[in-house]
């Protein structure tokens, strides 16, 4: 058998998301980020949004994320994408409007924008990817870093008394009457990787019913700036981050 | 036609809001006008200040050094204004409350006791438009009333225009008050 | 609604001139003294007739990257704010300048350093026109006198940013935006409809409609080479704006003996200075630069042939004058007066001035 024979329609289990450029990522190899670009843009094909959506890339490893969904962006200054996207869904309220935000952006310099965002409930869906560390800077600590974690500026781990507690800022987050869904999500296995799909096509439904701010949280992994395998990573994820940051829907309205 | 007035007194004795009476009357009159005023960040209390310029030509500063008119309602107001008279202009003042009247023989002088003007109306908010009246009297340039109304109709919300006929009364009774 | 003459603030004016130029978008924080453009645009309710949206930001940090999101889109949008405010706006111009997005910005100076004082001041002139972000770049910088002024510059800022895509600023003082003149609002004009503002501006991102090819609006370009061309095209376009679009004001500079060079509600301070000087027989000629970037450099280079000496008049300790200096090459006495920290010379101050450190040097 050549392998032309086996290219046929009839036979496809799986493909590329059409929204998904065909350029190699600059993510490191093992990364979650392009696990979560192929689910938003098979969210916003599946839901017939290509021509109205606009997304708004942060400061820290995404920023290029516009460099990989085919849709419109806007690359924001670091912490700015939720008042980038704010005036963006005002200005043209039938598009479809999502900021892709990292630890950095959304829990510590852009934590007043995400928050009165998310408070006046703007109708836009927040996807924010926590990896407990500052990837594309090299590995110093996040608000999220978890305690004795070890990172560039915590290189004997953090510490309470010198550091503070991670921020779980999603929780937060849920606690605002602008926001209508809040969840935290993982993309470590298939299963959860279906669990985040879903959670994003709600957030991005819940976006064009105007019903307000939907955040999505993916816990992630960087192999990298923890200095782990991909697999190691995953494990250790699983292990200590999920206790800090459980997975599941904080709010559901 | 030019006419540099400045008016000072306490905020909250509506000096701010006689001056802007006196710039959109001036506008309804055809007139250019500027209204300045000195700001502060207190609302109440505290001086405040406001200078006012009608004239046929366009208006150069906003900021003068020395005025046609100065219009004092208060002893500090009184002290701090009366020597920037420009020489042959009209200084006028509030009796109420001044221990210590100016003296300059190259000035009109014309102290007025609004204060009890106004308590003779019976509406103490109509105290600012018993002062604008005896301006109006006395001012060289003569305002028609007809546009002191529109400018009053201007500057007043509109639901304030109730209290224009109270305004027109205490405007006459400042014109009554005023004596050289 | 038509074309109407009223008496109004600096401040409120710019509101309704906003509004009645078509302008999509106000985004702002209160300061004082500034915080009329905000309370006059909500108490106008624009989303009730042109469309225009207006929002109280949680910050002016805030404020400037709803500007950006709204100009990244193609939209008409502005904020304002006072010298504080502004310095925390500085990432957002650099991010409009750099991604070379069309917007208007407002300036309405107090006194600094630092939070100052309330009262006006021009000492921002350095940060407007010098850069004020980092990175290489300019805003086109208006500097209006008279409340009129204030109105005609929303358009015109409006209209130049468009043009080349890049930001402009309406650098006024506490003067101009709190005092009243009568103003000319001209007659509204409907705000572009999307369909007109995707045809007008079709690098904007604002959805791939007809399945187009995306637009991105960044200002990162990691790769040196390239981020390099793009400071050349910047720096074309900065060229091309200060061929055509250079503007000042000359008030009998022909046959003067002295200049006096001075901005926004200062040069009509000076104006009234110079009748003040005639009448002791002075000859004083005033330029005021409207435009302070680009900055009339050959046209104050030409009124200073013959002149004995310049006096730059500014509220502030000395900014302009350096590109006075510049402009006629030490040729002849170009010198400083200003008051600092929120206190308006007056016209006799001025003149005063003019006599000791001009004539009788």
């Amino acid at each position: 058998m050549e392998i032309q024979d086996i290219i046929k329609e009839e036979n496809k289990v799986y493909c590329k998301p059409e929204l998904l450029e065909e350029v190699h990522m600059h993510y490191c190899p093992g990364c979650s980020h392009g696990v979560i670009h192929k689910l938003i843009a098979e969210v916003i094909s599946e839901l017939g949004l290509t021509e109205t959506t606009v997304g708004v890339s942060p400061v820290g490893c995404a920023v290029f994320a516009y460099n990989y969904i085919d849709v419109d962006w806007v690359e924001a200054a670091h912490g700015r994408a939720p008042a980038v996207a704010t005036a963006l869904k005002r200005l043209w309220p039938e598009n479809t409007v999502f900021t892709y935000q990292g630890d950095g952006d959304m829990s510590a310099i852009g934590t007043a924008e995400s928050i009165h965002a998310a408070n006046r409930g703007e109708n836009i869906v927040m996807v924010f990817v926590n990896n407990a560390i500052y990837g594309m800077t090299g590995g110093q600590m996040a608000p999220t870093t978890l305690v004795g974690q070890k990172t560039a500026t915590t290189p004997y781990g953090r510490r309470v008394d010198l550091n503070g507690h991670p921020l779980e800022i999603t929780n937060i987050m849920a606690i605002l009457d602008g926001t209508c869904y809040v969840t935290r999500q993982a993309v470590h296995t298939p299963a959860a990787v279906r669990k985040t799909k879903a959670a994003l096509k709600k957030a991005f439904e819940n976006a064009l019913a105007k019903k307000g701010t939907s955040v999505v949280e993916v816990v992630a992994t960087c192999n990298s700036g923890w200095k782990m395998s991909p697999e190691k990573s995953n494990e250790w994820m699983a292990q200590h981050m999920f206790e800090k940051y459980p997975l599941g829907d904080l709010k559901n309205l | 036609m030019k006419e540099e007035i400045i008016i000072a007194g306490f905020g909250g004795q509506g000096v701010l809001s006689m001056g802007k009476i006196l710039a959109y009357s001036g506008l309804m009159d055809d007139k250019e006008v500027t209204w300045m005023p000195s700001y502060g960040p207190e609302q109440r209390g505290g001086t405040a200040n406001v200078t006012v310029i009608l004239s046929d030509e366009k208006i150069s500063s906003p900021v003068l050094d020395s005025y046609d008119i100065v219009i004092a309602l208060n002893q500090q107001s009184l002290d701090k204004f009366a020597p920037k008279v420009k020489p042959g202009g009209m200084l006028i003042f509030d009796t109420n409350g001044i221990h210590n009247v100016p003296k300059r023989d190259d000035i009109n002088i014309y102290p007025i006791n609004a204060m009890e003007a106004t308590l003779e109306i019976g509406n103490p908010k109509a105290y600012n438009m018993v002062v604008m009246g005896a301006l109006l009297e006395a001012m060289p340039y003569k305002l028609p009333m007809e546009n002191v109304i529109k400018g009053l109709k201007k500057s007043l919300p509109e639901r304030h225009h109730g209290l224009i006929p109270l305004n027109e009364q205490a405007i006459e009774k400042g014109r009554s008050i005023i004596k050289k | 609604m038509k074309e109407e003459v009223r008496l109004m603030k600096g401040n409120e004016a710019i509101a309704h001139a906003a509004i009645r130029y078509g302008c999509d978008g106000y985004f702002g924080y209160p300061i004082t003294p500034q915080s009329e453009v905000l309370e006059t645009l909500e108490a106008l309710m624009p989303w009730e007739t042109s469309g225009m949206v207006v929002l109280q930001a949680e910050s002016e940090v805030a404020a400037i990257n709803m500007v950006y999101g709204g100009a990244a889109s193609g939209k008409a949008v502005m904020t304002s704010s006072s010298s504080p405010g502004v310095s925390l706006k500085q990432e957002g111009i650099s991010y409009l300048a750099g991604a070379m997005l069309p917007a208007l910005v407002l300036n309405v100076m107090r006194g600094g350093p630092g939070l100052g004082t309330i009262q006006p001041s021009q000492a921002d002139y350095f940060q407007a026109t010098k850069g004020g972000g980092h990175g290489d770049y300019h805003l086109i910088v208006l500097a209006p006198s008279t409340v009129q002024e204030m109105v005609d510059f929303v358009g015109l800022g409006f209209d130049l940013a468009f043009k080349y895509r890049t930001p402009s600023m309406i650098l006024a003082d506490g003067i101009v935006g709190q005092m009243m003149e009568k103003v000319v609002l001209p007659e509204p004009r409907p705000r572009r409809t999307d369909e007109e503002v995707k045809k007008q501006c079709p690098w904007a991102a604002n959805g791939r409609t007809d399945k187009r090819k995306r637009n991105v609006i960044t200002s990162l370009e990691l790769e040196s080479s390239r981020m390099e061309e793009i400071n050349h095209q910047l720096q074309a376009t900065y060229r091309e704006i200060e061929k055509n679009e250079t503007r000042w004001e000359e008030i009998d500079v022909e046959g003067a003996d002295y200049l006096i060079v001075a901005f926004g509600s200062i040069a009509r301070i000076c104006d009234k200075a110079k009748e003040m000087a005639a009448e002791k027989g002075i000859k004083v000629g005033i330029i005021r630069p409207i435009t302070l970037w680009p900055f009339p450099t050959a046209a104050i280079e030409k009124a200073a042939e013959g002149k004995k000496g310049i006096l730059c008049v500014e509220l502030n300790a000395g900014q302009m004058i350096e590109d006075v200096r510049l402009a006629v090459h030490d040729r002849i006495p170009v010198e400083h007066f200003g008051r600092l920290g929120g206190i308006i010379p007056s016209p006799q101050e001025v003149v005063d001035a003019l006599e000791k450190k001009i004539i009788r040097n």
